[in-house]
């Protein structure tokens, strides 16, 4: 599905992300893992064209992401609270979202209410714009908009920080589901090494910029990787 | 600690987003804020024989009669621009740091302000120039304390009731009334004030009664601040309810629909993008100064055209101007979503057409000054859409000041539009008009030259798709830069 040839990014001396090659496979669920600075959030933007790469290409499908806006139908997208629009009430997003995936209503409606206790009551009819929403509520709102209009290709950007527990197990149950049952590949980032090994398939270490580690999830990964991160 | 607090402060100017712009943006304000000094210094020296020789009295109870008005303007101007102590407040609530000296500081620091400094301009010379004139030394002393602790007292006036938008708005259509009724010669309001002033000269000692006012104003403001110090008190930021609105008639331009729906409802819930639709719709009225001859400079003829590209223009120089600035913290979001450059673009240029021609529509009232007035107004419109309309999409492509939708800040204009690109953008927008206008004008007839610039717009509209497919290609070429730009708030 995703193939990455050849890719870096870098800022004046300071390379800060380079990867030979990678390869994704339709439906797999990928985890990225990394410290603080390790090129994870790069590596995201560079997926979505959100930024050039200095070298390299990555393929999404077929299209090559930074020269045609072909992979845009298929793909969609939770980094951060920027692709949340504030002034628009969590329903209104949601259509919005929905319109330019070309699902209507119905579709949408129908869709969300899969998430009924995954919002937990605090989404739906609040009479809030996303902006007077808490953090992980926003989160919340931006995770399930990512799912709408059936996109082949989910990327989630550290979709488990700020969620409370209940919510956090819920979303490991759907993003398990969407690769394993709907084969979309799901590219997922932690700090959480718990939350990853048991959601993803296959496990990337990022370290500077550089894949370190490229693991298929079994029973002894959470030893490697905390082997690997107490250094 | 208020060493402390100082530096703090000192960091926060100096190293505040607006304070990084242009050197010749600061020079730009240096100058605005010189003028007004000026202004204000000019009126100090000046005012004293301005009244005499105007023989309406003594200067100074003339000028004890409107000071009424002097203040209670003051008090508006401040409600409106005066920026609240509390916005740096947050940090400090946890640290071992006493309440009491937080809230001094905060209210301390508004005592330095130029709208408290300002007034010094005009009140110290003008004083001077009393003194020099014979006026009583002690007398001319006790006066000018008892006004600076009456501006003062407005000082903390605003800082209770600020945010309080009932009791703003009762008080500021009370001082309209007091001013209408004055003008009209129903009520004088002056004629029971007054004395009030009057009697800080007459009875110098007298001045002691504002102080005690100023000092019971800071220590109310000081309970007020310190009762509400608490996140969900004081500092907490104001929620509206929101509803949500489906706007299904828009439904039927499909995905421009989509991006309608989306902009009106940036446009209707957003304080920023408000004021900004609010500013572009005065300018229908802006015409007003050319055709009725009110002003004389602008009674050549060049100067119609000039005033029919602003009649119709407004949204487009208010909003158009700035258009995806309006999508900054958002943008991310745009530029991965499932949605094409040109779709997004087009639903912009829709926006400012639609605009446009609401404006024509109701600048129809200019048919009373004659078919040239209204002539001018229509081909203002056909060149907005033609040309205009372009041009504004294209500077935008290099706009890259991300807007922060909620506040209303920079009520003195705003510096993103001054970037050498857009300026220059500026010119073909009201020179080149005026140009055209200028050769049919000369060469041919009055009418002739609306003919031209009508052509001119019409030929902009004939070659949409190209341009377009051009304003596109700088679009994505900008499009990294804009996004790292709209990622520094």
């Amino acid at each position: 599905m995703i193939t990455v040839h050849n890719l870096t990014k870098t800022y004046g001396e300071n390379t800060v992300l380079n990867i030979d090659n990678l390869e994704i496979p339709k439906g797999q669920s990928f985890g990225l893992v990394g410290n603080n600075g390790a090129g994870k959030t790069t590596l995201f933007s560079l997926l979505l064209d959100l930024i050039q790469p200095s070298s390299g290409y990555i393929i999404n499908k077929d299209v090559q992401v930074d020269q045609s806006e072909d992979w845009k139908p298929f793909t969609s997208a939770f980094i951060d609270e920027t692709f949340l629009i504030g002034y628009l009430t969590p329903e209104e997003y949601f259509y919005f979202i929905g319109e330019l995936r070309g699902r209507n209503k119905a579709d949408v409606d129908a869709l969300l209410s899969n998430f009924d206790d995954f919002f937990h009551g605090e989404i739906l009819g609040q009479k809030k714009y996303l902006r007077d929403l808490s953090k992980g509520n926003q989160k919340k709102v931006g995770i399930v908009a990512s799912f709408i209009g059936n996109p082949e290709v989910v990327i989630l950007d550290e979709p488990f920080a700020n969620l409370d527990p209940t919510t956090q197990i819920r979303l490991k149950g759907i993003i398990k589901d969407l690769a394993a049952k709907e084969g979309v590949t799901v590219l997922v980032s932690s700090h959480d090494l718990i939350h990853v090994t048991e959601v993803c398939e296959r496990i990337v270490v990022l370290n500077k910029g550089e894949i370190v580690k490229d693991i298929h999830t079994s029973a002894e990964t959470m030893k490697e990787l905390e082997a690997f991160f107490a250094g | 600690m208020l060493k402390h607090f100082i530096g703090l402060q000192w960091k926060s100017f100096f190293r505040s987003a607006s304070f990084k712009t242009e050197i010749w943006f600061k020079i730009l304000m240096a100058l605005g804020a010189l003028y007004f000094i000026v202004m204000f210094l000019g009126m100090g020296v000046g005012a004293f024989f301005i009244i005499e020789e105007m023989e309406i009295g003594d200067p100074l109870r003339v000028v004890n009669q409107f000071m009424i008005y002097y203040l209670a303007f003051d008090l508006v101007f401040r409600y409106m621009l005066q920026k609240m102590p509390v916005t740096n407040i947050k940090p400090l609530l946890y640290l071992p740091i006493s309440k009491t000296k937080v809230v001094n500081f905060s209210l301390g620091k508004t005592i330095i302000s130029f709208f408290n400094i300002a007034h010094a301009f005009f009140f110290v010379p003008f004083s001077i120039v009393l003194l020099t004139k014979g006026y009583p030394p002690l007398q001319v002393i006790g006066w000018h304390l008892a006004l600076m602790a009456l501006f003062y007292c407005n000082n903390f006036i605003n800082v209770m009731v600020n945010n309080q938008n009932t009791v703003f708005y009762v008080f500021a259509v009370l001082f309209i009334v007091a001013g209408a009724s004055q003008y009209y010669q129903w009520f004088d309001i002056t004629l029971y004030t007054q004395p009030i002033f009057d009697f800080f000269y007459d009875i110098p000692w007298t001045a002691i009664v504002p102080w005690v006012v100023l000092v019971g104003l800071y220590y109310g403001a000081f309970a007020y601040f310190k009762k509400h110090m608490y996140l969900d008190g004081g500092l907490a930021k104001k929620q509206t309810e929101a509803k949500t609105e489906n706007l299904e008639w828009l439904d039927r331009f499909g995905n421009l629909g989509t991006f309608l729906k989306n902009d009106i409802k940036l446009i209707k819930r957003n304080k920023r993008s408000r004021s900004a639709v609010i500013a572009g719709a005065f300018f229908i009225f802006y015409g007003l100064l050319f055709f009725t001859g009110a002003l004389e400079v602008y009674d050549g003829p060049f100067w119609k055209i000039f005033a029919g590209i602003f009649v119709t223009g407004g949204f487009l120089f208010s909003f158009g101007q700035y258009v995806p600035s309006w999508d900054s913290s958002y943008y991310p979001l745009m530029m991965s979503q499932n949605i094409k450059y040109r779709e997004y673009l087009s639903s912009k240029w829709y926006l400012v057409i639609i605009a446009t021609i609401i404006s024509t529509i109701l600048a129809t009232f200019y048919i009373y000054f004659g078919w040239e007035a209204y002539a001018a107004v229509l081909v203002g419109a056909i060149y907005n859409i033609g040309i205009n309309s372009y041009l504004v999409l294209w500077g935008g492509a290099y706009v890259k000041t991300p807007i922060d939708l909620t506040s209303n800040k920079k009520a003195f204009g705003d510096k993103q539009a001054f970037n050498a690109k857009t300026l220059l953008l500026t010119l073909p927008k009201l020179v080149l008009p005026i140009g055209i206008y200028a050769i049919g004008h000369f060469l041919i007839s009055p009418m002739a030259g609306y003919i031209f610039v009508a052509v001119f717009g019409l030929l902009g509209f004939v070659f949409r798709d190209k341009v377009f497919t051009m304003i596109e290609g700088i679009y994505k070429k900008e499009k990294y830069k804009t996004l790292q730009a709209y990622k520094q708030k």
